[in-house]
């Protein structure tokens, strides 16, 4: 019903590393700030101090845990979740309106709010659960990947990337243009095999998520190593030897006046 | 020579403290297969890491190419860094024998050489602080109409600067500084209430709070603490006649104020993250910050700094009004921040001092908190490269510290393996010198006065010791909520409005409880009544949940159904404030013995299936407070709605979270921080 731009001239989008990701929700807080007053604000929330606090967020974390019933050992995940900036995005296709559309120049989809009617079809398209339905103003909302921060000239130019990118704590988001494999986020998804959210349903996100780095695994508990090797000496409990104190204050001295 | 003994010229003889170390920790009692079965890691896993710990610090050595001067004026071509760097939090403190713990754990990074060194721990300015810090605490003497002598709190260095009366009972509200916490540097602000109530060592007129949640998430035994706010005595009058408080928010304690003070937010305020309190600073170098009032309140209140500025003027405390009776800061707290100086030329404040040039010492600058405004609100300067790294011994840090006015001289901060301190309480408590201990107390400072630390069971499991309390019960405060007082955030809420247990599934299985089961949660003092939820990540015998998420009906501006209250719940209700009876009858606060420091990560306690799952509700209950009618509907934003596109031709960037991290390991990405690499990206034409 809404066309697809047949290619864009940057595909901009977010790449989150589940590997350093601690869930603390710093994005989500931060982009409800900025985009509360922004180009899809208010992020409007019903019954704010009641029984069943809900509103409007462009990006949320889902934590959960996996667990591998081989090995009994588990991981925690904590796992962000905002628009994905399809390529095949069936939010924009599904639209009847020309509300939702996707830009050529950039490749973010957009929701224009003075002629979405509500019909929330983008939601029932979107496989990501990543649209937000504003009940108070019957239109739909979503991540604008921060249109009016990340060209904004008001702002220092630093500022110019969005808001769940430039508060993270710990650098897990980056933002930049996925089309380019010569960009930094293209290296850095090639780099950490970078992957897409659920493939299989042929949107062709534009996101990327980076897996969590492969584990050390426990070390072998009878393993002998260098380090094990001389573990007995450095801890030779004296086991009732008048010298054993003698010898370890010997020890010290020699490895101090060396 | 470390091991042995001496003589010294006088004749006495002295034992070199790695003697002493030697022969404790040497001990059989200290092997790794002693106490294997204790904290649950084998044997094996302890040598395997204790060899892990050395080899790193002996054998990785990271090298800093930095020539630095020690504080003895010896040249060293190069900074040696011991890589060993461990983390901790308050959870060690927050057990009864966690004095004693942490000062373990910084005796090892002291042995390894670990202690401010490249890859170690490192201090942040404007630490390190001579040992023993002063000052001490004042209020030994103190007198009607008359300013306390000093700071009230400090830090004692011996029997001699304890707050208590010739008989050596406590004098303070808190017991603070007496016999039962000597060391209390941060006073016991989790006592003050039970001993106002109790009398306990005295009765109180008038008892003023400030921000501390104290008849709820702040108090251990939140239904003993709801008592002793409430209590009467025979005649009708409250034991605690007039209470004072201040809050910004509607919390639980405000329900109980004779007189409540409404305090702002920090959005209505001034603030100052001090470099004479706890600043901002890194291991880089030292900072401070400042916040500015971004709106105007809209409802009658005050921030409190102001009101306590006010109070002192008002009673004519010497450091807030002159000698002719005027205010000192008539500007209230940004006048404060600006013009106090608690040397010359050190205020709250150490960036654009004097003429404006000045960082650390100077004049007071009319103009400073401008400055700080057009530098994004903070000041931070970098040591310089020779002062980086080994502050506690090196002349180029220590002349720096002096010159900024963070130690008294330029002297060495020379660590005590062996604490003076400690030993000055013990040998006062075995009936040496002038002030020793009352004979209740004298057999405890004896014993955990010891000066080189040891592990003794936290006191509550002592107490319990064959109950059938088999499981550790601790909190954490959610990330999203860490340093925010109001949890009741419209859109913190949203993310956690409310809490269960956590369990890990092998104990779960055993007893039986699947996810969102109703539980009993048992403790000595009292018993829980709420919700369970499995998890694998977490230690099998250790149950835990969010904290600060319950709240009481009514409480916080939230509606009387908010899941906060029907849905959410303290450990706090079963953290008994008290320790078991002792001989004699005496009560030892539930704390450390040597710090007074709340015992809050002690709480053992017996965890069974709710019989009856289909009973609805949760207990404890408490009584509901009158609660406010919150607006249905919040629209933030709605009157500052933006253009909806961009200004033409502007470029946008890339940006790398992690540059630093990922440059190490992904080919072509340059090194620097988030958008340091040139822009690649450009608006579209």
């Amino acid at each position: 019903m809404t066309d697809l731009p047949e290619q864009t001239e940057r595909k901009l989008g977010l790449v989150i590393d589940l590997d350093i990701c601690v869930g603390c929700h710093a994005c989500a807080v931060n982009c409800k700030e900025w985009n509360t007053g922004g180009h899809s604000g208010p992020l409007t929330d019903m019954s704010p101090y009641g029984d069943s606090p809900s509103g409007v967020w462009f990006n949320r974390i889902h934590t959960f845990e996996v667990n591998d019933p081989e090995t009994g050992t588990g991981r925690t995940v904590h796992f962000p979740k905002s628009c994905l900036h399809c390529e095949d995005a069936p939010c924009v296709t599904v639209c009847p309106t020309g509300a939702s559309y996707k830009r050529e120049e950039d490749g973010i989809v957009l929701v224009n709010a003075d002629i979405c009617i509500g019909c929330k079809l983008c939601s029932w398209a979107c496989p990501y659960g990543a649209r937000e339905y504003d009940e108070t103003e019957g239109v739909m909302k979503k991540c604008t990947l921060c249109v009016d921060k990340i060209y904004n000239d008001s702002l220092p130019e630093e500022s110019r990337v969005p808001a769940c990118v430039s508060t993270c704590p710990v650098g897990a988001r980056s933002f930049g243009d996925l089309g380019d494999p010569d960009s930094d986020v293209s290296r850095l998804v090639e780099a950490r095999g970078g992957f897409e959210l659920m493939p299989e349903q042929g949107t062709r996100p534009v996101n990327r998520y980076l897996p969590p780095r492969p584990r050390k695994g426990p070390p072998p508990q009878e393993a002998s190593g260098p380090a094990e090797d001389r573990a007995p000496r450095m801890l030779d409990h004296d086991g009732g030897d008048p010298d054993g104190a003698g010898r370890i204050a010997r020890w010290i001295d020699r490895a101090l006046s060396s | 020579m470390l091991g042995g003994a001496r003589t010294l010229e006088d004749g006495r003889k002295a034992v070199p403290v790695f003697e002493l170390m030697a022969r404790r920790y040497l001990r059989d009692e200290h092997s790794p297969d002693a106490v294997a079965e204790r904290v649950g890691i084998s044997a094996a896993t302890i040598r395997r890491i204790a060899a892990e710990l050395a080899e790193a610090a002996f054998e990785q050595e990271i090298v800093v190419e930095q020539p630095w001067t020690d504080w003895l004026g010896r040249r060293h071509d190069r900074i040696v860094g011991r890589p060993v760097s461990m983390h901790g939090m308050r959870g060690i403190s927050a057990h009864s024998n966690g004095f004693h713990t942490c000062r373990a754990i910084h005796l090892l990074q002291a042995l390894l050489g670990s202690v401010d060194t490249p890859g170690g721990w490192r201090y942040k300015a404007p630490f390190p602080k001579p040992i023993p810090p002063g000052p001490k605490p004042a209020g030994v003497t103190t007198a009607p109409d008359t300013p306390l002598g000093g700071m009230p709190i400090g830090n004692p260095t011996g029997p001699e600067d304890l707050i208590v009366d010739d008989a050596g009972q406590p004098l303070r509200i808190d017991k603070a500084y007496s016999w039962e916490h000597p060391l209390a540097a941060h006073g016991l602000m989790h006592m003050v209430l039970h001993n106002a109530w109790a009398g306990d060592p005295y009765p109180v007129d008038v008892l003023m709070m400030y921000m501390a949640n104290m008849a709820w998430n702040s108090s251990m035994n939140v239904p003993a603490t709801i008592k002793y706010l409430t209590d009467k005595n025979p005649d009708g009058s409250y034991k605690i006649p007039k209470f004072i408080y201040a809050d910004a928010f509607a919390s639980e304690t405000v329900a109980y104020a004779d007189l409540v003070l409404p305090d702002t937010t920090y959005l209505e305020r001034w603030d100052c993250i001090s470099l004479l309190d706890r600043p901002i600073s890194s291991a880089h170098g030292p900072g401070d910050a400042i916040r500015q009032p971004v709106c105007a309140p809209d409802r009658d209140v005050r921030p409190f700094q102001e009101v306590l500025i006010d109070l002192g003027a008002r009673l004519q405390l010497p450091g807030f009004a002159h000698e002719d009776g005027t205010p000192k800061y008539p500007g209230g707290y940004p006048d404060y921040i600006v013009n106090h100086q608690r040397g010359p030329g050190i205020g709250p404040l150490a960036g654009w001092r004097g003429d404006g040039e000045s960082f650390g010492r100077g004049e007071p600058n009319p103009d400073q908190l401008d400055r700080y405004i057009e530098n994004g609100c903070f000041c931070a300067q970098d040591f310089p490269d020779d002062a980086q790294y080994m502050k506690p011994f090196n002349r180029a840090y220590l002349d720096y510290a002096h010159r900024m006015g963070w130690m008294p001289s330029a002297e060495p901060v020379i660590f005590q393996l062996y604490s003076e301190t400690l030993q000055k309480f013990r040998l006062a408590a075995r009936g040496h010198g002038a002030h020793q201990p009352p004979p209740e107390h004298r057999d405890r400072v004896a014993q955990y006065f010891d000066p080189l630390p040891f592990w003794y069971a936290p006191f509550e499991e002592a107490a319990l010791e064959g109950g059938d309390f088999p499981i550790h019960a601790i909190t954490q405060r959610p990330m999203h909520m860490y340093h925010s007082w109001g949890s009741q955030n419209a859109w913190l809420r949203q993310i956690t409005s409310k809490n269960r247990l956590f369990i890990h599934d092998d104990l779960a299985d055993a007893l039986g409880v699947r996810d969102e089961d109703w539980i009993w949660v048992h403790g000595h003092g009292g018993k829980l009544r709420r919700r369970a939820r499995r998890m694998r990540g977490t230690n099998p015998s250790t149950v835990w949940t969010w904290n600060a998420i319950g709240k009481r009906k009514g409480a916080w501006g939230l509606s009387q159904a908010a899941p906060e209250a029907s849905d959410g719940f303290l450990l706090n209700h079963v953290i008994s404030d008290l320790l078991p009876e002792r001989e004699g009858g005496h009560r030892y606060s539930n704390s450390d013995p040597v710090t007074g420091q709340a015992a809050w990560y002690d709480l053992r306690v017996r965890i069974e299936r709710c019989a009856d799952q289909s009973a609805e509700g949760c207990v404890p209950a408490f009584e509901a407070l009158d609660a406010p009618h919150p607006p249905p509907i919040l629209q933030y934003g709605a009157d500052v709605k933006a253009d909806p596109c961009q200004a033409e031709g502007v470029p946008c960037r890339e940006w790398i979270g992690n540059r630093h991290e990922y440059a190490a390991s992904v080919e072509g990405l340059a090194e620097g921080h988030g958008g340091d690499a040139t822009p690649k990206l450009k608006a579209a034409e």
